[in-house]
């Protein structure tokens, strides 16, 4: 799988030189990068604001996934000769940070940090306290 | 032109390391203060890949893939200490 990904990703960066000036494409990895920083600035703040924990973890997480990845590939746009590295980071990137934030939220969950007041659906709770019990009567 | 905009947004970053501190030295617990510690290590290895293209070495690229793996490696261990399961 990595094998195809960076095949494709060497077509892509033929293509890319030959297709466009580099003075477009420049301007263009600009400009995304520019976004990405926006997203990066957005988490920041809504892991100020936010009320909550898991609130935090899904503001900050998210947002910074995405900003990384268009900071990333707009810095890959202005260096064609840089997107293999660049594709294999944004790759490891995707794949990686959803998983750490999920097992923060469900490490959170179990250490018995309260959620906020405006919740009101909790369904983990009861696959917890059903866990607890299969362990208690093991022991 | 392009490098304008690409200070812009290295500062855009700058201001955004400083509002996560804020929280990472605020934070009422341990995960808020391992969420902004992950938020801080994938904003810098943007950062750095930012550097890389000012300073036109292509090797910051390798030092920034081993600082996502090693944070990624990094929080799951804090959680599964947190789930007293390590």
């Amino acid at each position: 799988m990595p094998y195809l990904v960076s095949l494709a990703l060497l077509l892509l960066q033929n293509t890319l030189k030959k297709a466009y000036s580099m003075e477009a494409l420049q301007i263009a990895g600009a400009l995304l990068t520019l976004l990405g920083s926006l997203f990066i600035l957005f988490a920041a703040i809504g892991l100020l604001r936010m009320p909550d924990v898991y609130n935090r973890i899904q503001a900050g997480t998210k947002a910074s996934t995405l900003g990384s990845i268009l900071t990333l590939l707009g810095i890959g746009l202005c260096h064609p000769e840089w997107l293999l590295k660049i594709g294999l980071l944004i790759l490891f990137v995707i794949i990686s940070n959803p998983v750490s934030s999920h097992v923060l939220g469900r490490a959170a969950h179990f250490a018995g940090i309260p959620l906020s007041k405006r919740t009101h659906i909790d369904t983990l709770k009861e696959y917890r306290d059903k866990e607890l019990t299969v362990k208690e009567e093991q022991q | 032109m392009v490098n304008t905009i690409l200070i812009i947004s290295m500062f855009i970053i700058g201001i955004s390391f400083l509002l996560v501190t804020v929280r990472f030295l605020l934070g009422t617990s341990v995960v808020d203060r391992v969420v902004a510690l992950d938020v801080l290590t994938i904003s810098s290895v943007g950062l750095i890949v930012l550097l890389a293209h000012f300073f036109h070495r292509g090797i910051y690229i390798d030092v920034s893939i081993v600082y996502a793996i090693l944070s990624f490696i990094g929080v799951i261990i804090i959680a599964k200490y947190l789930e007293k399961s390590l």
